[in-house]
């Protein structure tokens, strides 16, 4: 399969200190890969790199065959590149619907109408007039979701979706992200549910302490998996 | 009666406050930009209209249309030249940056313009008044100053409230890193803002000059009322700042009927009772109320 995101060799710093070590990847098209990891491991830097919100040190991220190493955020949106940040991190004085329009703003092209997000997401439609930091965390959850798949994105850069929500929430949001897999999208989800992610995506890495620890098919054994996060940690997963 | 006529003519000394305090809001509000020479770039207008009116011979109000787009211009050149440098080294940068700036216009004033007070060819409206009975009497400048403070609020308020421009703009205020994330273009955004917020000062400038009179060291005058109002209004909040410059503009001219003596220190004390009772200010936007909520 032709690959969508091929990254290879990232370092990435804050100030002193090596968040990634030569970390690479690849996400083909269509494909749902689950990054997973310790606290502290370096998934939401990762995502935040591939986003263009931390520059690497080196090392390149290529996206439908063209480097976009040094390209600028909003240059990564345009191409097809959307995070949902973790912690959701809406604009809490802008209404739902006005946190969505500035995600759509950015789009390259047609941005996805309102009305297609709120058929996704019926629970936001009813609360559009009102101030994101009025909603439940999940409703925030589905603005999130919401304001990136504005931009009309070829790949979605999911952090932490699950992160405080209550089970049920989260079983809604993974139906909807499932979906979006069958209308053709390409997912990358950083989550701490071990199971929900190995269930919800056809590949998995394992990042422990800024390297790739493990490579492989969702379909690998969960000890396997759980051996790599682990390395010689003391944090089990769920 | 008297004092019906001080309370207005507090209220329309206030709409002079609130327009020069309108930009450093929006800089302050968006950028978090504590921009110490917007009350020299707000005497840089004055001269700038000073000049035109002077050399084409016409009152100052027909070179506005020459002012406010140059005041524009130096706006985003600031904000591109300067302040963004600035900006990568903290707020504090910016607040060293910008009283450097302060030093160095009022400096090229004094020698460029000497230290004399200058005034405006205002026009017939410059003597006109508005009498509301035989003890009210509203001059048509200070009418004028309050009713474009007004419009000039209104319209940023309708701007920011209506526009994807303005929607990108108060989604960087809330959270500049997300705005990013979500392909905000900052850059030109804040070069927009800094425009605006040197135009809206030049105005405000050009206001001062008619109603009185104005020289190169007036700008730091303007800057303390024009903090005053923010503050007492709430950071980042325009129609807060509206209020802020009403407070100050009535407590003025109504302690001034009583004492004139007293008047501006009544002005400052009730700025610091404000920041004492309410941190925020008096209409804090969302950022400021959970700062102050933090802060106890």
């Amino acid at each position: 399969m032709t690959a969508l995101l091929e990254i290879s060799g990232l370092d990435v710093y804050y100030g002193d200190f090596q968040a990634l070590f030569g970390v690479g990847l690849r996400v083909a098209q269509g494909q749902a890969l689950a990054l997973v990891g310790a606290n502290g491991a370096g998934k939401t830097t990762l995502l935040r790199t591939i986003a263009g919100a931390i520059s690497p040190a080196r090392g390149t991220i290529r996206y439908d065959g063209e480097d976009i190493t040094t390209a600028a955020a909003h240059r990564r949106i345009r191409r097809g590149i959307a995070l949902v940040p973790e912690g959701r991190r809406l604009f809490p004085s802008l209404t739902v619907e006005e946190n969505i329009l500035v995600g759509a703003a950015a789009a390259a092209s047609a941005a996805w109408p309102l009305e297609r997000i709120y058929e996704i997401f019926p629970l936001i439609a009813r609360r559009r007039r009102h101030r994101a930091s009025q909603l439940s965390g999940g409703e925030q959850q589905a603005v999130a979701i919401g304001r990136a798949l504005a931009a009309a994105p070829s790949l979605l850069l999911l952090d932490e979706i699950s992160l405080g929500l209550a089970p049920k929430v989260v079983g809604e949001l993974y139906r909807t992200l499932s979906s979006l897999r069958e209308s053709g999208a390409t997912l990358v989800i950083v989550e701490q549910d071990l199971r929900r992610a190995l269930s919800a995506c056809d590949t998995v890495v394992c990042l422990l302490e800024g390297r790739v620890a493990l490579a492989a098919a969702a379909s690998v054994g969960r000890d396997e998996v759980v051996a790599a996060y682990f390395g010689n940690g003391q944090e089990k997963p769920a | 009666m008297t004092w019906v006529n001080a309370v207005i003519q507090g209220v329309l000394q206030g709409g002079i406050y609130a327009l020069i305090a309108c930009g450093l809001s929006l800089a302050f509000g968006v950028m978090r930009v504590v921009n110490l020479a917007h009350g020299d770039l707000a005497v840089c207008g004055a001269y700038l209209a000073l000049v035109l009116s002077t050399g084409l011979g016409v009152p100052v109000w027909y070179v506005l249309p020459l002012v406010l787009p140059a005041a524009f211009v130096v706006g985003m050149g600031l904000q591109v030249l300067l302040l963004r440098r600035a900006l990568r080294g903290g707020e504090f940068a910016t607040v060293l940056v910008t009283f450097g700036l302060s030093v160095m216009i009022e400096n090229l004033l004094l020698v460029g313009a000497t230290a004399n007070d200058r005034v405006f060819n205002t026009g017939a409206i410059g003597v006109a008044s508005l009498h509301i009975g035989s003890q009210i009497t509203l001059p048509w400048l200070f009418v004028a100053a309050f009713l474009t403070a007004c419009g000039v609020l209104s319209g940023l308020q309708l701007v920011l409230s209506r526009t994807s421009w303005g929607r990108k703009v108060r989604a960087i205020a809330d959270d500049i890193d997300t705005a990013r994330l979500v392909g905000v273009r900052v850059g030109p955004l804040f070069a927009t803002v800094a425009g605006i917020a040197v135009a809206t000062a030049a105005l405000a400038g050009v206001f001062i000059g008619a109603i009185g009179n104005f020289n190169p060291l007036t700008g730091t005058t303007m800057l303390i009322f024009a903090f005053e109002a923010v503050v007492i209004g709430g950071l980042g909040s325009l129609w807060g700042t509206l209020v802020g410059g009403i407070a100050l503009g009535v407590t003025q001219v109504v302690v001034g009927e009583i004492n004139q003596a007293y008047a501006v220190l009544a002005v400052h004390l009730l700025f610091l009772l404000v920041l004492a009772i309410r941190p925020a200010g008096l209409f804090p936007s969302g950022q400021q109320a959970r700062v102050a909520q933090v802060l106890g």
